[in-house]
């Protein structure tokens, strides 16, 4: 569905990505694990466009993907989820949800879609005419998942979904998550949270310095020695 | 008496700076690029309004719904043509390059403006340029006054472009995130074009009202493009009306400053105020960001 091939991104000479691929099948959760800096929110930005590739290709359902512009891959149905949210500040729940149906497709949904996202998430609904700056951690993760759904995206690209949110909240998060994956949308969900990720998801892919170094099912990747010592601490009991 | 003559003459005029602001501010917040040639395409929409008067006797009140529109298809061209070259570069390069472009346009407009209409004031005298409403022994001049109420009623309908419309919103959200709005699935370039000419075209309504209410020359470019920065400085960036009260309230300050010390410190209390707000409150009276 999302096939990329040795994607390669640089920041000036500063090299990013070198030769990144990566799959995602139809109907999977894939988890993307990795330390800081080791080009996660690289390749989500470079798969939304707003980042170009030096080299590779990213193909969507198909057809050629990148060198698109951001607003033509949000109209194909890829939406990103940005770290640390990055709502409309200063405009009110309302007008952040229906920035996000602004692409054609979305616009003659809108109402009806609205409507889901509120039933998904009450709370956005009784914070509805709010500024978008004046809700809680998990109300603004909530308000950021709502807004991208209703640009009607068939893969949800995620980046630290659990950032800052307490434990209950990230519970609440996910089993979102887990719903919309059971009525059909694909995921791609970099996290640090890893053990919460790789138990949701199908498979995961391990980033490190810019290139992808295992793969595999997330919870033989539980299992794996050198994801445990990396990413969950010595402590940590499978 | 004459005190609160002059205030109300600093008022009339203080609408106008505020409108020349709304304009400036809606350029630099969305594509945070400066348009030092803004006081220039006020010029250019003075002109426009003088000859469609001086030549076919159009009301200048009424000319404003072609010359809005015009200096708007201007805007489009001037984006067009030069500043979408530099709204994509880097900070330091977009902020030194849209400088460069600024002064360009300055020069070329200017000297345009010169070669085809002399260096001249002129001034739209309508049959109603004289009337003034009394109040006991204040005097109100009518022309400046209606061009008050309309450079509100423009804002009023920016205003309500931006906060109800689909591609206001647009526009609000690539000023406050441009990445994030991309996100959403707004064409960013395409809102910055948007917002572009709509800059032009209230400087060209505000050079209308500057034109039949005072008066226009090849050279007011300049006063004009420091009026408005000095009131964005002094409302901060954001909010129209927030513009368009740091217009009124250098109108006033510089009326005060003509009753108190005389007509020759007229410029330099702008500057004084510019400063002070620098140094006091940098986001501006009613600007939310640093």
């Amino acid at each position: 569905m999302l096939e990329i091939e040795n994607l390669e991104v640089a920041y000036g000479v500063l090299a990013a990505l070198h030769g990144v691929s990566l799959t995602i099948q139809p109907g999977e959760i894939i988890a993307l694990v990795g330390p800081n800096g080791a080009g996660k929110s690289t390749l989500l930005k470079t798969i939304a466009g707003l980042i170009d590739a030096r080299a590779g290709v990213i193909r969507w359902e198909g057809k050629l993907l990148s060198g698109e512009p951001p607003q033509r891959i949000v109209e194909r149905g890829v939406a990103l989820v940005p770290e640390g949210r990055r709502l409309f500040a200063r405009m009110t729940v309302r007008e952040n949800l229906e920035l996000g149906a602004f692409s054609q497709r979305a616009q003659k949904e809108r109402r009806a879609q609205l409507e889901r996202v509120y039933t998904i998430f009450p709370r956005l609904f009784e914070r509805e005419h709010q500024r978008a700056g004046l809700l809680s951690g998990g109300e603004q993760q909530m308000l950021a998942l709502g807004r991208a759904l209703m640009g009607l995206p068939r893969l949800l690209l995620l980046d630290e979904p659990s950032l800052g949110l307490a434990p209950r909240v990230v519970e609440s998060i996910f089993s979102v998550l887990a719903e919309l994956h059971r009525e059909g949308m694909n995921l791609l969900i970099v996290e640090q949270n890893v053990q919460v990720v790789l138990g949701l998801a199908q498979r995961a892919y391990v980033i490190e310095g810019g290139k992808i170094v295992a793969e595999g099912e997330g919870q033989k990747l539980l299992r794996d020695d050198h994801v445990r010592a990396a990413y969950l601490g010595p402590l940590a009991k499978g | 008496m004459i005190l609160i003559q002059q205030l109300i003459l600093g008022l009339l005029v203080g609408g106008l700076y505020g409108l020349a602001a709304a304009g400036l501010s809606l350029t630099f917040g969305v594509l945070r690029v400066l348009n030092v040639a803004h006081g220039e395409l006020l010029m250019l929409g003075g002109y426009g309004t003088f000859w469609l008067f001086a030549l076919w006797q159009i009301d200048p009140f009424v000319s404003l719904i072609a010359v809005g529109p015009a200096m708007f298809a201007l805007g489009l061209v001037l984006y067009w043509a030069l500043f979408q070259f530099v709204v994509k570069a880097h900070e330091e390069v977009r902020v030194k390059n849209s400088l460069l472009i600024g002064f360009g346009l300055t020069l070329v407009f200017h000297a345009l403006a010169i070669r085809l209409w002399t260096a001249d004031e002129r001034a739209v005298t309508t049959v109603y340029a004289g009337t003034v409403v009394k109040f006991g022994a204040l005097a109100i001049p009518v022309v400046r006054l209606s061009s008050l109420i309309l450079a509100l009623a423009v804002l009023t309908a920016l205003h309500l472009f931006l906060a109800k419309t689909r591609w206001g919103r647009a526009i609000r959200a690539t000023a406050d995130d441009w990445e994030a709005a991309a996100l959403m699935g707004i064409p960013v370039e395409k809102t910055y074009l948007l917002a572009f000419a709509l800059g032009t075209a209230l400087a060209g309504i505000a050079g209308g009202l500057v034109s039949v209410s005072y008066s226009i020359s090849p050279s007011i470019g300049l006063e004009w493009t420091l009026k408005a920065l000095i009131v964005i400085v002094l409302a901060g960036l954001g909010s129209l009306f927030g513009s368009f009260a740091g217009g009124i309230l250098l109108g006033l300050a510089e009326a005060t400053s003509v009753a108190f010390l005389g007509g020759p410190y007229r410029e330099v209390v702008g500057l004084v105020l510019f400063l002070m707000i620098l140094l006091l409150r940098p986001q501006g009276l009613f600007g939310e960001r640093g």
